[in-house]
């Protein structure tokens, strides 16, 4: 029964990733008092683009073709290992979140060696911008992660969320709260969302993300563009887990919940790049350090 | 209760971490006026579960001068002395929030043993909480080159003060109660007019400058 329902949640995720760019798309059109592109946007341009071709430079080796195939593939692997609310992952066993977390950085990497081997000095730029910040932003995952692993004494993250409000929300609310803050301020720069990178620039010299992935086109832009949907996806079922103590038991209706949870993410990630400015450059890392305390402080309470 | 009073330590925390990050003297008065209004609910949870009039009284002054009163006498200073940022502190913001955390780990560690003589039921964040926002009070006094920030700091370290006797549960007389209280409130008065004054005399707040004296 329950794997039925995380196999379930597997495919929900791939189908329904892209939408959730598209609703935080809608939320901005909204607040700037627009009517906005249509929701289903991002399928469309996935289609249109799944229909084109590619140029590839003479410079560019096999890794720049390998590397958005990989960026999917781990995206893929993720969202596999990633349990949403109280539903325990498809695949899981104890240091899955360490798995995950180097899945995710493995994608990073390729996207960081395709944007290099280009040859192209603006890419280069981007690639040094995204190692140094996910440099900062990896250590507040994994001790986020610790912290909730502490505080139900299991390494495997299924069990972790599983077991997070087993025993009454009371105890665990301090650190749950502390880890849903830090989450957010690292889905926010893993994602290139807007305090840390604007995901609509293509012409400026201050972006992160954008700037790497400028060379590629067709299909291979049409894998990066799925697998940064479904990143987010599972950066934003790490969260609700941590945020909603909302468990009923009932495998259906906590998928509910958890997909309703995901897409509540998608609108708050849309007002908070509504209602911010992006952060100078030389301002993010400070932000992403304040994640780290957040999660140290965290780790700290789980382990009073 | 416990779960009240653990989330609004946490909240405690988070406001110390935030003056510690923050360059803006204004943002800090409010946080620290947050600060103020935790206090008074920190004390009402942990206390014991009859509430007296005296001690709801005792709460309530503290948070009308703490929240309320030192945070105006502080935002009529910057307006006098016309200083809205912390340029240039001793040390950096983002090296004192990392500071902070390590302050708060080390307040974890030392606490285990006060925890053992601690009253029961006060839950086991309190004391490392108090610790920690006299830490971190006394170590925005030494990093922090502004006059104001310094008063902030000092306030900081009263509030730390105050939660460390309120989780102890140590009731002081009311009359040594409102003495400290009214201490604060001079002491602040004071380092207002002074702030003032060194502004008109020197056109700056900088503490590190005033060692250089001259006749």
């Amino acid at each position: 029964m329950t794997t039925i329902v995380s196999i379930l949640h597997v495919i929900l995720a791939l189908a329904m990733s892209p939408l959730l760019i598209g609703v935080i798309n809608r939320v901005k059109a909204g607040f700037a008092g627009r009517q906005g592109q249509p929701l289903f946007q991002p399928y469309f341009d996935l289609a249109k683009l799944l229909r084109k071709g590619a140029v590839y430079s003479r410079t560019t080796t096999w890794i720049f073709r390998a590397a958005p195939v990989v960026g999917l593939a781990g995206a893929m692997v993720a969202v596999v290992l990633v349990p949403l609310g109280g539903l325990p992952g498809l695949l899981a066993f104890p240091g899955d979140l360490v798995v995950l977390a180097y899945v995710l950085g493995t994608t990073r990497f390729m996207t960081v060696l395709a944007a290099l081997d280009t040859g192209s000095a603006f890419e280069g730029m981007g690639a040094s911008r995204e190692v140094q910040f996910s440099l900062l932003a990896e250590p507040v995952l994994l001790l986020s992660l610790a912290a909730l692993g502490v505080c139900t004494r299991s390494l495997a993250l299924s069990d972790i969320y599983a077991g997070l409000f087993a025993g009454g929300a009371g105890g665990v609310a301090a650190t749950a709260a502390m880890v849903a803050a830090a989450l957010l301020l690292v889905l926010l720069a893993e994602n290139a969302r807007i305090p840390v990178d604007d995901p609509n620039t293509h012409l400026e010299l201050t972006m992160i993300h954008e700037v790497m992935v400028l060379d590629h086109g067709g299909v291979d832009l049409a894998c990066i563009q799925y697998g940064a949907g479904v990143k987010l996806w599972v950066f934003s079922a790490l969260l609700v887990g941590a945020a909603a103590p909302c468990r009923t038991g009932v495998a259906f209706a906590d998928l509910a919940l958890g997909v309703g949870g995901v897409f509540a993410v998608a609108v708050v990630v849309g007002v908070v790049e509504s209602c911010m400015a992006r952060l100078r450059l030389v301002r993010v890392p400070q932000m992403l350090v304040v994640g780290g305390v957040l999660a140290i402080a965290a780790l700290l309470w789980a382990l009073r | 209760m416990d779960v009240l009073s653990d989330m609004l330590v946490m909240l405690l925390v988070l406001t110390n971490l935030r003056l510690l990050s923050s360059s803006r003297i204004g943002a800090c008065i409010h946080t620290v006026a947050i600060q103020g209004v935790l206090l008074g609910a920190i004390a009402l949870a942990v206390s014991p579960a009859t509430l007296s009039i005296k001690l709801v009284a005792l709460t309530l002054a503290t948070v009308a001068v703490k929240a309320v009163l030192l945070p105006w006498l502080l935002r009529r200073a910057v307006r006098g002395a016309g200083v809205s940022r912390e340029v240039e502190p001793i040390v950096g913001f983002t090296a004192s929030t990392i500071v902070g955390a390590l302050l708060l780990g080390l307040c974890f560690l030392i606490s285990r043993p006060l925890q053992a003589s601690a009253p029961a039921g006060i839950g086991k964040t309190l004391i490392p909480g108090a610790m920690f926002t006299t830490l971190s009070g006394l170590f925005l006094i030494v990093s922090r080159r502004k006059a104001l920030t310094q008063v902030l700091g000092y306030l900081t370290m009263e509030n730390g003060v105050y939660v460390f006797g309120a989780s102890l549960a140590v009731r002081e007389p009311l009359l040594v109660e409102l003495g400290i209280l009214l201490d604060v409130f001079v002491g602040v008065f004071v380092m207002g007019i002074v702030i003032y004054q060194i502004n008109r005399e020197f056109d700056h707040i900088d503490t590190d400058r005033l060692s250089v004296l001259k006749d």
